[in-house]
């Protein structure tokens, strides 16, 4: 690569680079270090570009992601709001196999809580209580999160325009009705090879699940976005990413949601 | 080591009870302190408090996670006793003029409904089990910063401090301890939540282990004495003024206040 500055980058060459680095499982430096000036709006417009090209090669827009809803995460970036992000079906995990390692960069996974809309919901101003009533069915889910740059190094403005370090997803085999799960206290226990390496509850997202879902609502609907029925919903981590290599078998149980397995291979 | 040096260890933790000054590690004080030395420093405080008039009310499990474990480099959880002066009510105040560096961990407690002699198998254990209560327990080192390696902790009670049992007894039976969710708050904030089975994989599993490992010591569990089994979420410091929740699914809440 040669070295660029500020004035070659515009938000369709940054979507198109980071695009190429999916596609070949390169990762680079943050755009921040030489788009200094790079807003968080501009990341935005980055990240539907980004869409824009996933579109214009066949995949199918299903859903979106919330990013950056853990209290720790917020500090961390220094902001008190979370990411929203893209989801296509060419994210969806296959489950007949192993995933494999070579399939991304740098990948680490996250057990997440997931939920499908019954009815559209158009923010801003949707509160908690009405995002859980346009829900049609609550899942367990998992994340592979794979950031497009080197060490996970980047600022807010550039993990936005990065999909929110988006690469893969698969959600559970059980799905329930809102009234069917306590949200807040439905747990996670995560093993790695069979060891339990860590557990939280579905009110690590945000407090309560519902208030990513709303939040979503609103961040979208603020930029004239509506979440619509039929789409997927990941609302966030539970646990901190697991870093994953060949060989590594990760299982997901969830309190009423049932248990999620995925094998790497190389 | 001999019971001199166990005695002399035993009053050196009495007295930073006494004064609520915690002391350096004892093993530095006492180099060459083994784990077995340190479990023989425990029994000289239980001793000299039942001859004060306390009696043995349960036991408590410690270092149950992974991330303790891996903080203090052993692959193995300790134990310590609880006396009847220990146990608070929930929501009476608890007064932290009575520890030194107080931090409460959310738990799920184990009350046995008939004696039990390890070694035991866990259908064994299961069938003492009488019922299980969601609680509280308060940890404290009596050692200076917390600055705590197994001997330390053994020989300090397994850090213990004071329980606090909830009022709402489930049976077992109908509990799946293991994935059972867990918040804990301090003052309304979320401050921690996790699943049973990050203790040991399950509560269960540490309850076992004390029962055998007390058996194994010629001790046998007494039908109503309770099972500390081990933190579920990482402790958090509390201070006078702090009310304390944890609720843990299917058992319910426990709150504790500190005055």
């Amino acid at each position: 690569m040669t070295t660029t500055n500020q004035t070659t980058w515009t938000a369709e060459s940054v979507a198109a680079e980071l695009i190429r680095c999916e596609t070949e499982r390169t990762d680079r430096e943050p755009f921040t270090d030489d788009w200094p000036d790079l807003d968080v709006d501009t990341a935005y417009a980055i990240q539907d570009a980004t869409l824009d090209q996933r579109l214009a090669r066949g995949e199918q827009l299903v859903g979106v992601k919330l990013g950056l809803t853990s209290k720790a995460k917020q500090q961390t970036m220094s902001v008190d709001s979370p990411i929203v992000a893209w989801l296509t079906d060419a994210m969806v995990l296959p489950t007949d196999g192993p995933a494999r390692v070579s399939d991304f960069i740098h990948p680490r996974v996250e057990p997440e809580l997931v939920v499908t809309l019954a009815h559209d919901l158009k923010g801003p101003g949707i509160t908690p209580a009405q995002a859980l009533d346009a829900v049609a069915s609550v899942l367990a889910g998992v994340e592979v999160i794979d950031s497009r740059y080197r060490n996970f190094r980047f600022t807010h403005q550039d993990v936005v325009a990065d999909n929110a370090s988006s690469g893969a997803y698969l959600s559970g085999p059980i799905a329930k009705t809102v009234p069917e799960v306590d949200l807040s206290l439905e747990a996670v226990l995560v093993e790695a090879d069979g060891k339990v390496i860590n557990s939280a509850t579905g009110a690590a997202i945000m407090g309560h699940p519902a208030e990513a879902l709303a939040a979503a609502a609103n961040m979208l609907g603020a930029r004239g976005i509506t979440l619509k029925a039929g789409w997927v919903i990941l609302l966030g981590a539970m646990t901190d990413a697991v870093p994953v290599q060949p060989g590594t078998t990760l299982a997901f149980h969830y309190t009423t949601l049932g248990s999620i397995y995925l094998s790497w291979e190389d | 080591m001999d019971d001199a040096v166990h005695l002399q260890a035993a009053a050196v933790l009495e007295e930073a009870y006494s004064s609520g000054v915690p002391v350096p590690p004892l093993v530095e004080s006492f180099p060459g302190l083994t784990v077995e030395d340190a479990y023989a420093v425990q029994q000289v405080q239980l001793a000299s408090r039942l001859e004060g008039g306390a009696r043995v009310v349960g036991y408590k499990v410690g270092l149950t996670s992974a991330v303790m474990q891996a903080q203090i480099g052993v692959d193995e959880p300790d134990y310590g006793f609880v006396t009847d002066e220990m146990v608070f009510l929930e929501n009476a105040a608890v007064p932290v003029v009575r520890f030194l560096q107080p931090r409460v961990e959310p738990e799920i407690a184990f009350v046995l409904g008939r004696d039990v002699a390890g070694p035991v198998t866990v259908a064994e254990l299961l069938g003492a089990v009488e019922y299980v209560v969601p609680a509280l327990e308060i940890i404290d080192s009596r050692v200076a910063d917390w600055k705590i390696g197994l001997v330390d902790t053994v020989a300090d009670n397994a850090s213990s401090g004071a329980v606090v049992l909830g009022s709402r007894p489930t049976h077992l039976g109908e509990q799946d301890l293991r994935l059972a969710g867990c918040n804990l708050f301090v003052n309304g904030a979320l401050v921690g939540t996790g699943a049973g089975g990050a203790v040991l994989g399950s509560p269960l599993t540490a309850a076992l282990w004390l029962v055998n490992t007390l058996g194994a010591r010629g001790v046998t569990m007494r039908a109503g004495q309770v099972v500390l089994s081990g933190s579920v979420t990482a402790s958090v410091p509390v201070a006078a003024g702090d009310t304390v929740s944890a609720r843990i699914a299917g058992l319910g809440t426990v709150t504790t206040r500190f005055a």
